[in-house]
């Protein structure tokens, strides 16, 4: 008896199959990620031509025919780029007109930012009593550094320049905008009419007019202001100026915050039988100063652009040695890009580890589902 | 419920007892504040009226009507060096808001395009939008600025200008284009535009209130196109090409004719509107990112196409989110146009300085730019906030 022959289903089963290749491996993911449809298909081989009409240029302009090594701008052929003054400015790019025996002083100043900074921003470290009390010592202790005194010789703040420049307006207006900021915001918010009247005048005016006026203000109508034996260092009225203008940008990230806490939270703060600051302090501003992280990055980061600016009103900066470079007779029309391109750079890595900081942050505390 | 009970005073008021009184505390405190203000600003004041007259400065506005002895060679009005610091402003006033606008426009187109090309699921394309978005927000726009300005002025000279059919030329004085002369007969096609504007906008409006009653659609897009570009480029050849152009001319050391755009300006609106198209760009995406996959997944079932889905479900609920941060780089990229004065594109503020240096009157120069960009600012938020509450109006 042949019974099996005619079976109509198999026995047992038949050994898997691997996937189609269209699915799969390396035309799988060409097949989703670049070909979907023919509209993507035709942006990738867009994207591809405008990559192959970019990226071997620029790596054969700044490596290939670079010239690395000169004098002056005549000994850099057209073709590459020019990084030949590299080597004479680049101390200049970072530290401007500051006396070259006393970069040491910068440098110490740098090296303590990093434990400063960190016992502000971390609980949990060794020795965080003391270092408590260094990171509020330590702007003082960077002033000395960097103009002198006690000792040391003196700086005038008009030597300073270049990244360093851009560094000291932006920090200091990081940490001072940070305070006058929530006093703005809680002004704003506050019960008194005349207190929130003033908040409110104070920030839409800063936010309404362009940081550029602010800083004319600063050096041409400020003398106008004070007495005439009152003289201000220029580094000081640009300071307040870029602190002030950051203030009322924060003012306005943190007033979300604040009012992204609902009510119960102050009624909470008051049947604890708690005085306004310190439900302030305790309850509502630990919860919207985390609710407004991103925004105060945000605002550091634009506020850290921004100190740019000081070269409108004739301090060299790090755009101001670059534009110092290309506009000297030696280097003129040789080191356009490349100098801009540095400068670029070094803007590029701050700003954006600190949009990136921001970014994490933001995902680790939004707990919302997707 | 009644009001809450006032705190009780034994009595009426008692000064010894004001400070534990918070209400008495609070006036005491903005007493002090008013006081305070006042102060300062009378300190301020007298502080510049003894400056000033020891400089030997007057005040007041009146030299606005003296003659401004300079050049202004980016104008939008009548302007010669004849004309007066007030004229001067006024053309400085129309700059800004001419640099403005154009930003505004191109960095919008900028910021949609490429917010949505980095949500596309084609892995190059969003890659190439994410690293250009990043680079350009992370780099200072000043510096951007001058970096398009120097590329403006790399352009070849005058006399091997780039020419674009022999009508436009691009060269480091910019940009040359034709400039239309108006014939007669060139109103009514004008006119023709206008009137084909205002049909559109009512084709459109019984379109959709058709739709909503009978459920027919109505090819709106095709005829708005007839009635504002057909019918006006019929009526231009039936009345014999009425407009002609200006063609600018190259001569030995410049362009004769036609109409120039200046390469600070071409400068300055390319950094502008690539610099806040950026910004734009990621508030674009939050937005899309920002409405749920449901909505995606409830048109696709009611049959919707993808580009439908974009246009009528996804891109109005976006929009209420992308709204107000957008606004707020508007008026950033405004703001951020007096940087002019770095590479000498004569906005308000350039032209303000100048006549700053010349004239001496620092104080009133400054209160006019700042109040220029104080009553802009209030304007375009004012606009914003009216067009926010219009599409948040749909939410019920």
């Amino acid at each position: 008896m042949k019974t099996h022959a005619f079976h109509r289903s198999r026995a047992e089963m038949l050994p898997e199959r691997p996937a189609p290749i269209t699915t799969t491996g390396v035309i799988g993911w060409l097949r989703t990620n670049l070909f979907s449809s023919y509209l993507s298909a035709a942006l990738t081989l867009g994207s591809i031509a405008v990559l192959a009409l970019i990226v071997p240029g620029l790596i054969e302009w700044a490596f290939i025919d670079a010239t690395l090594t000169g004098e002056i701008g005549k000994d850099c052929p057209s073709e590459g780029a020019c990084w030949a003054w590299l080597d004479q400015r680049i101390t200049q790019f970072f530290y401007g007109f500051y006396p070259a025996d006393a970069y040491w002083r910068v440098n110490i100043c740098i090296a303590l930012l990093v434990p400063a900074l960190a016992y502000m921003l971390f609980d949990k470290l060794p020795y965080s009593r003391y270092g408590r009390w260094f990171s509020l010592a330590y702007p003082v202790i960077a002033a000395i550094l960097l103009v002198g005194g006690l000792g040391l010789e003196v700086v005038r703040t008009d030597q300073f320049g270049g990244f360093m420049l851009n560094l000291i307006a932006g920090l200091v207006g990081i940490v001072l905008s940070l305070p006058i900021g929530i006093l703005l915001a809680l002004g704003r918010r506050s019960r008194m009419p005349i207190v929130r009247m003033f908040s409110v005048g104070f920030i839409e005016f800063i936010r309404g007019v362009p940081l550029i006026t602010l800083l004319f203000v600063a050096i041409i109508l400020l003398p106008l202001f004070l007495p005439p034996q009152v003289t201000l260092d220029q580094l000081i009225r640009v300071m307040i100026i870029i602190t002030v203008f950051a203030s009322a940008y924060m003012a306005e990230v943190i007033r979300g915050g604040l009012q992204a806490i609902p009510q119960g939270q102050y009624e909470a703060g008051q049947a604890m039988g708690l005085g306004y600051w310190q439900s302030m302090r305790l309850i509502i501003l630990p919860q919207a100063l985390k609710i407004s992280i991103p925004g105060i990055v945000n605002t550091f980061i634009g506020l850290f652009k921004d100190t740019t600016l000081v070269i409108i009103i004739g301090l060299f900066d790090i755009l101001g040695q670059a534009r110092l470079l290309q506009t000297n007779p030696d280097w003129l029309g040789k080191v356009d890009y490349e100098t801009f391109l540095l400068a670029a750079l070094f803007f590029f890595v701050i700003c954006f580890s600190m949009s990136r900081y921001s970014l994490n942050l933001e995902k680790r505390l939004d707990t919302t589902r997707r | 419920m009644s009001e809450r009970p006032a705190p009780p005073r034994g009595g009426g008021f008692d000064i010894s007892r004001a400070w534990t009184d918070e209400r008495a505390r609070g006036v005491i405190f903005q007493i002090l504040i008013v006081l305070g203000v006042a102060g300062l600003a009378a300190f301020i004041v007298i502080n510049t009226i003894t400056n000033l007259r020891e400089a030997g400065l007057s005040s007041g506005y009146g030299f606005l009507f003296d003659t401004a002895n300079f050049d202004i060679n980016q104008r939008l009005l009548d302007y010669a060096s004849t004309s007066t610091y007030g004229q001067a402003f006024v053309v400085g006033a129309l700059n800004t808001i001419l640099v403005a606008v154009m930003g505004i426009i191109a960095a919008t187109v900028i910021g949609f395009v490429t917010g949505v090309l980095r949500l596309s699921n084609n892995f190059l394309v969003s890659r190439i939008v994410g690293v250009w978005v990043e680079f350009t927000r992370n780099v200072p726009v000043l510096l951007q600025i001058i970096f398009w300005w120097l590329i403006m002025l790399a352009l070849p000279r005058v006399k091997d200008s780039i020419s674009i059919g022999d009508a436009a030329f691009l060269n480091n004085r910019g940009i040359f284009l034709p400039s239309p002369v108006f014939e007669d007969g060139s109103a009514i096609v004008l006119a023709m535009i206008l009137i084909g504007v205002i049909g559109a906008v009512l084709v459109g409006r019984w379109a959709r209130k058709r739709q909503e009653a009978t459920g027919r659609t109505f090819p709106v897009g095709w005829v708005g196109l007839g009635l504002i570009v057909g019918i006006p480029v019929i009526v231009y050849v039936a009345l014999g090409q009425p407009l002609d152009f200006d063609i600018p001319e190259k001569k030995r050391f410049n362009l004769k004719g036609g109409f120039n755009i200046t390469p600070e300006l071409i400068a300055l609106w390319l950094a502008l509107s690539t610099y806040t198209g950026a910004f734009i760009s990621e508030i674009v995406r939050g937005g899309i990112l920002s409405v749920s996959k449901g909505q995606t997944e409830a048109a696709g079932a009611l049959g919707l196409r993808r580009g439908l889905t974009m246009r009528k479900i996804i891109l109005p609920q976006a929009l209420r989110v992308i709204i107000p941060p957008m606004t707020s780089q508007y008026l950033n990229l405004t703001k951020n146009s007096s940087l002019a004065v770095a590479i000498g594109y004569q906005d308000i503020v350039s032209i303000g300085d100048t006549i700053l240096n010349q004239s001496g009157q620092a104080l009133e120069v400054i209160s006019l730019y700042m109040a220029f960009y104080l009553v802009l600012s209030l304007l375009t938020s004012a606009f914003m906030n009216w067009y926010n509450k219009r599409i948040a109006l749909v939410e019920r």
